[in-house]
């Protein structure tokens, strides 16, 4: 099938579309408003500029921040829990943590509710040995009173469900009988791995946004089908893969963050394209700066992560740092009379004081607007016609100057250095805490403001260059197209390799590739390739911290080889000393998990497609005053998209383009390859 | 000392605090040890040249060090003046906790940072390493009447001479650990932290210039110590008392009284300690280093926006009495300091409350109730399952106290029950909140929690618990009430029992099928009862928090007729 292929990546100010013309190789974007709370009109809306004929579509591929949102502002379903006699309360009581570390503030509401915790008589022990029996009869009382008390989804949790599901798996086949929808979740369905908390987490979450996230993609898929889309519906997974849109309502905590899931997968494309394996991606938003490290062409997979506080959610999630230093991040001299960015923000409504919807404390947007760096006359985005340049040095003087003794420039300098210090921090904290030296890595923005900070992150990290994606403002759009379809599978083992049971652990193996290939199946997508990978999480005995332990196994039409011990064991070898620099003697090796991943390699674009064609203006379209350091300077400004291949600016400069600013400082060159993105790089190593 | 511009500044500080914490980030990931790895119980900074004092601090590291770290750096001063030979590339290695404070768990490593042949400050790591010897595996041995008994002691040696590793120091500590393996990989950490703080201070330095640097440090010092004094004068002046006490040592059983007289006067304040308990024959004693680290520890929990530097504390006097069980005398035992700490933040909290009672929260359920239950396989293997148990925090101006929350002191997670009872012969037949146990309150206190752990091994198992608050409860401010107590509780075979020393016994014998059950306290209450909400009140009763009786009792009525 040829046809369009479309990603659509829905944020939370922009609704961005991105579509692939699979004929001829030919790409266009659209970015039009999100819509709240029903995301879907600006979905359909984005798609409607840019394809009239729906049938025209192969492929849709969707980055939502649906679940995300719904978590993060606590709007899921009324949900209900039935687990084993004793435990109601873990989901409350968490692995006995707090939100700050200092004031011993703040408390923590469940998203479900203690009276709709109940228990029942059951129980499994380590070893997979049934104590007590489950009693039926007890789940099914349990199942009715809750829908009584109003629950639209269900969660079964029972302990050491992972080492054997018989007591679960009868409960949840007696409340899937009586339940009047699909909203039923097993913690041995969701996550068979030990460690009841981040199970139980993880599938209560998943039963609290199913209502919401299959509802909303049903009626996206219901729409695009009405207007007569018979293509493949799929949507990016927090691991930076696809699934297919029925896989997604049965596994919506798996889209946790999708969004910018499918961000950081193309930024890791497009820099390999360009020669880049090394990257480091930093996404401005409003109120936050998200770091990601890709290393030999890889992303980072973090095995949890906290959405807030105590929810939390262990599927295999790309590793994202973020800190509170966005464009709305306030600036504030504290009584110390240090001066400060964010956290708290104006995020983009009030946003900045320069938007004039409101708020009249200084932005990091507001420092860049009175430095001339952003064109006051053509706010980004077409929701405001002007920006209030009067207005953001006004209050840069009165909250930054004034206290400060600072002149306004100086102030907004300052507020400018703060801020790219505290964003070079991050970077470089990210690739510490992972043993890289940042300098070996290329620093890529993109999100709307990433673009003016690229410099400084040059001078303050060390980097040796950037590179500008061509079109930083739709990564995550074109993210969804080129992203792979990924299914992950864990299953907790713990054994001694020397009492390891192969055939049991093949047997694991076999089952997980199976149903990672029947979902590759069922995809009406085309694969270049397949790859089905294992990895065992692995320790010494004593040792709670474990070591991803690759196994490579070989499969024969399908069917796994059982490993051996040997194997597993010089693996093992292998891994840990590569992450702990010696091995222990005599050490005892355990297996904790097993953790499977099926991968789909879906068919990639050539993103030379993309890339200027023929010989557009190299000339300045404009010019204006920018300042740097301590005095103005007469900037060329370019229209970006129109520079031909090849074509080198030197700094001062700016480039626009409709949803971004690329700031060139002076010392700095700006050059076009052949994919059309800017490479930022000193101008002495220019070649 | 050059003025340094306020811009400057504010980046350096954000520049150091970094060095700070990658330094955190590299043994984190390094240390062999889950009490490091995951617990993150260890912490790294920069020190002054001359006084030791805290200049900065990582933000990942465990609480109370980051006032207790000064004092190792000072006593790494003090050897070195005394030896005269301090050279760039010395590491200086210690665990002595009468020198340095907390316990001798705590491996300290201070490393004096040179440039340009001066001497420009020190860089320190700490980390609580798996064994260091001593009667009990992992140095918790709640029976000690000496340090002798709970761990082998280092001095501060030097690890390291102009660069040159002396690795008859190294041999020296691994022959005296029960895991000389993980010991080596902590180790190994800690000077891979150190190495990396001096690259990144070369780096800073190289950038900025010494000199710049140095006025920078010295300006953090005066802004921290503006910052607390901006923070006095918003608060009004006078002198409150509270006091409060420790059931007992765990060999004497007679209360321990620990008393406070907060004074603020204009921009300064005076923590006095006079009236305390004298030194006692059990571990519950704490050296002077951790009685001033903890006053420092409560301090920051009261203005937690303040820096992690030691101008923080020049408005504060702390006064402790000579022989008093908070300036222990060596070798008194301080295996059990966590238990009388905890108790220091709850009366500095509650001295605080009478001040200004809407910039604290009540108190926290005060122990960590180590519990160990331990035995033999059938196979002869020997186990043993320690770990610390949570409680109610506080509640405060805002909001109820958080439910089964860690300990002030501590940031550390508890381990899934599933992965104790996969490692270990047990079932917990209960892990709960428990109902009825949070202090009452416009804003009650968090609930404490209800463990109920079975033995299953046939050989049975023996368990000791070392814990507090089972005579005296956490407290409530501002007309807020009390917590419930610690009640610990164990099988046998005529019926359940309470240890005649109330929260800590040893020795308990349980036979399979018999069980230990730990009830831990709540926390204390903000705010009158009768100021809390009646619908609030309903809400507790309809979930089970608080029993129907309890809420009629407390709060009155009113929540009878609210409809949900």
């Amino acid at each position: 099938m040829t046809g369009r292929m479309i990603g659509v990546d829905v944020g939370g100010t922009f609704t961005d579309v991105f579509v692939l013309n699979e004929t001829d190789g030919t790409a266009s974007v659209a970015k039009v408003p999100t819509t709240r709370p029903d995301q879907s009109a600006g979905f359909l809306d984005g798609i409607g500029r840019q394809i009239d004929d729906l049938s025209e579509i192969s492929v849709v591929v969707h980055g939502t921040t649906a679940g995300t949102n719904a978590l993060l502002e606590r709007k899921g379903a009324t949900i209900g829990v039935i687990c084993t006699e004793g435990l109601r309360d873990v989901l409350e009581m968490r692995r006995r943590d707090r939100p700050r570390t200092w004031g011993l503030r703040g408390d923590f509401e469940p998203v479900v509710d203690r009276r709709n915790r109940l228990e029942v008589p059951e129980r499994t022990l380590a070893d997979g040995t049934i104590r007590t029996a489950v009693d039926l009869s007890a789940v099914r009382r349990a199942a009715e009173a809750l829908r009584a008390q109003g629950c639209e989804a269900v969660a079964i949790l029972f302990a050491h469900s992972y080492a054997n599901p018989q007591n679960e798996a009868a409960a949840v086949a007696a409340v899937r009988k009586m339940w009047p929808n699909a909203h039923v979740s097993a913690s041995h369905e969701i996550l068979p791995e030990i460690r009841e908390f981040e199970r139980f987490s993880t599938t209560a979450l998943n039963a609290y946004l199913q209502p919401e996230v299959s509802g909303y993609l049903g009626r996206l898929e219901g729409a695009l089908k009405q207007g007569g889309f018979d293509g493949e519906f799929m949507i990016v997974q927090s691991n930076g893969g696809v699934m297919a849109v029925d896989t997604a309502c049965r596994l919506p905590i798996r889209t946790a963050l999708s969004g910018p899931a499918a961000g950081v997968i193309a930024a890791g494309y497009i820099a390999s394209s360009a020669g880049f394996d090394n990257v480091i991606t930093g996404d401005m938003g409003g109120t936050s700066f998200d770091v990601s490290l890709i290393a030999e062409g890889k992303s980072m997979l973090s095995p949890q992560t906290s959405i807030d506080f105590g929810m939390v959610v262990r599927t295999p999630m790309i590793e994202i740092t973020t800190i509170g230093a966005g464009g709305g991040s306030i600036a504030w001299v504290d009584k110390g009379g240090l001066l400060n960015i964010g956290p708290e923000s104006a995020g983009s409504d009030p946003g900045p004081v320069a938007y004039g919807l409101g708020n009249f404390r200084p932005t990091v947007t507001d420092a860049n607007v009175v430095l001339g760096r952003i064109d006051p006359e053509n706010p980004i985005g077409g929701k405001l016609t002007r920006l209030d340049v009067e207005a953001a040095a006004t209050a840069i003087d009165t909250h930054v100057g004034a206290p400060l003794n600072l002149d306004t420039l100086a102030a907004a300098e300052a507020i400018l250095r703060v801020a790219n210090s505290r964003m070079a921090g991050a970077i470089r904290l990210v690739s510490v805490e992972r043993g890289f030296d940042p300098k070996r890595f290329a620093f890529m923005p993109f999100g709307g403001g990433g673009a003016l900070h690229a410099g400084a992150m040059l001078a303050e990290v060390g980097i040796a260059r950037a590179i500008v994606p061509r079109y930083p403002g739709v990564t995550s759009a074109l993210g969804c197209v080129i992203a792979d379809m990924r299914q992950d599978f864990v299953q907790t083992i713990n054994t001694l390799v020397s009492t390891l049971d192969e055939k049991a652990l093949a047997a694991f193996m076999q089952s997980h590739a199976d149903q990672g290939m029947a979902l590759l199946d069922a995809a009406r997508t085309t694969f270049e390739a397949r790859e089905v990978s294992f990895e065992l999480d692995m320790a010494y005995i004593g040792q709670t911290h474990t070591v991803s332990v690759p196994i490579t196994v070989a499969m024969e039409n399908g069917g796994v080889i059982t490993p051996t011990q040997d194997q597993i064991e010089e693996a093992f070898d292998t891994a840990y000393q590569a992450t702990f620099g010696r091995l222990l003697k005599n050490g005892v090796r355990r297996i904790i998990n097993l953790r499977s991943a099926v991968t789909g390699k879906r068919p990639k674009f050539d993103l030379e497609t993309l890339a200027p064609t023929g010989s557009g203006s190299t000339k300045p379209k404009a010019s204006r005053p920018v300042h740097f350091a301590d005095s103005w300077h007469d900037t060329a400004v370019y229209d970006r998209l129109a520079l031909p291949v090849g074509t080198v600016i030197s700094g001062p400069a700016i480039l626009e383009q409709p949803d971004t600013t690329v700031l060139i400082e002076p010392g700095l060159q700006g050059r076009v390859d052949r994919f059309g993105n800017t490479i930022i790089e000193p101008v002495e190593d220019a070649s | 000392m050059s003025d340094i511009d306020p811009i400057t500044l504010s980046v350096l500080a954000g520049r150091m605090e970094q060095i700070a914490d990658e330094m955190d980030a590299t043994l984190f990931r390094a240390a062999f040890n889950p009490i490091i790895a995951e617990a993150h119980d260890a912490s790294h900074g920069l020190y002054h040249a001359q006084t030791g004092d805290t200049l900065v601090q990582g933000k990942s590291g465990l609480p109370i060090f980051v006032g207790v770290m000064a004092f190792a750096v000072q006593a790494v001063i003090e050897k070195a003046a005394a030896d005269g030979d301090l050279a760039d590339g010395d590491i200086y290695i210690f665990n002595d906790a009468h020198i340095g404070g907390t316990h001798l768990s705590d491996m300290r490593l201070v490393r004096p940072y040179y440039r340009d042949g001066e001497l420009f400050c020190y860089l320190a790591s700490v980390g609580h390493w798996h064994d260091v010897g001593g009667a009990v595996p992992g140095n918790y041995n709640p029976a000690a009447t000496d340090v002798f008994q709970e761990a082998f002691i280092l001095p501060p040696v030097k690890l390291a001479r102009a660069g040159e590793v002396n690795q008859d120091i190294i041999d020296i500590l691994l022959r005296n650990t029960r895991l000389p393996q993980s010991a080596m990989g902590d180790l190994n950490g800690q000077l891979g932290a150190l190495d990396l703080g001096i690259k990144r201070m070369d780096e800073l330095l190289d950038e900025y210039g010494a000199e710049t640097v140095a006025a920078a440090l010295e300006a953090l010092g005066h802004r921290a110590e503006q910052l607390m004094r901006s923070e006095l004068q918003d608060l009004p002046d006078g002198r409150w008392e509270a006091e409060d006490f420790l059931d007992n040592d765990g060999i004497v059983d007679e209360p321990l009284k620990i008393k406070v007289a907060l004074e603020i006067k204009a921009d300064r304040m005076t923590l006095d300690f006079t009236g305390s308990a004298r030194q006692c024959a059990g571990p519950v004693n704490i050296a002077l280093p951790t009685t001033v680290a903890t006053a420092y520890v409560a301090i920051k929990h009261v203005f937690p926006a303040l820096p992690a530097n030691a101008g923080v504390m020049r408005p504060i006097d702390v006064i402790v009495p000579e022989g008093s069980l908070l300036s222990a005398k060596f070798p008194a035992p301080t295996g059990g300091y966590t238990e009388t700490i905890l108790r220091m933040i709850d009366v500095v909290f509650s001295a605080f409350a009478k001040a200004a009672p809407d910039r604290v929260v009540a108190n926290a359920y005060g122990t960590i109730n180590a519990l160990s239950i331990a035995g033999k396989r059938s196979n002869g293997q020997p186990w043993v399952m320690f770990s610390f148990y949570g409680g109610g925090h506080g509640g405060s101006i805002e909001t109820d106290g958080l439910n089964h929350g860690n300990a002030p002191i501590s940031t550390a997670t508890i381990p899934p029950m599933e992965i104790l009872e996969a490692a270990y012969p047990v079932m917990f037949r209960t892990w709960a909140l428990r109902p009825d146990s949070a202090g009452a309150g416009m804003h009650r206190g968090g609930l404490g929690a209800v463990y109920e752990i079975e033995v299953l091994e046939e050989n049975g198992a023996e368990a000791f618990l070392f814990g507090e608050r089972g005579r005296f409860a956490p407290k409530g401010i501002a007309d807020g009430g009390n917590g419930t107590m610690n009640i610990f509780s164990y099988e046998q075979d005529d019926g359940w029992k309470h240890p005649p020393l109330a929260s800590k016994m040893r020795g308990i014998i349980l036979r399979q099928g018999q069980a230990v059950r730990l009830e831990t306290p709540g926390g204390g209450g903000y705010g009158a009862a009768r100021d809390r909400a009646p619908d609030a009140v309903a809400l507790d009763v309809a979930r089970g928090m608080v029993s129907e009786g309890e809420a009629d009792k407390t709060y009155g009525t009113d929540w009878r007729g609210v409809t949900s």
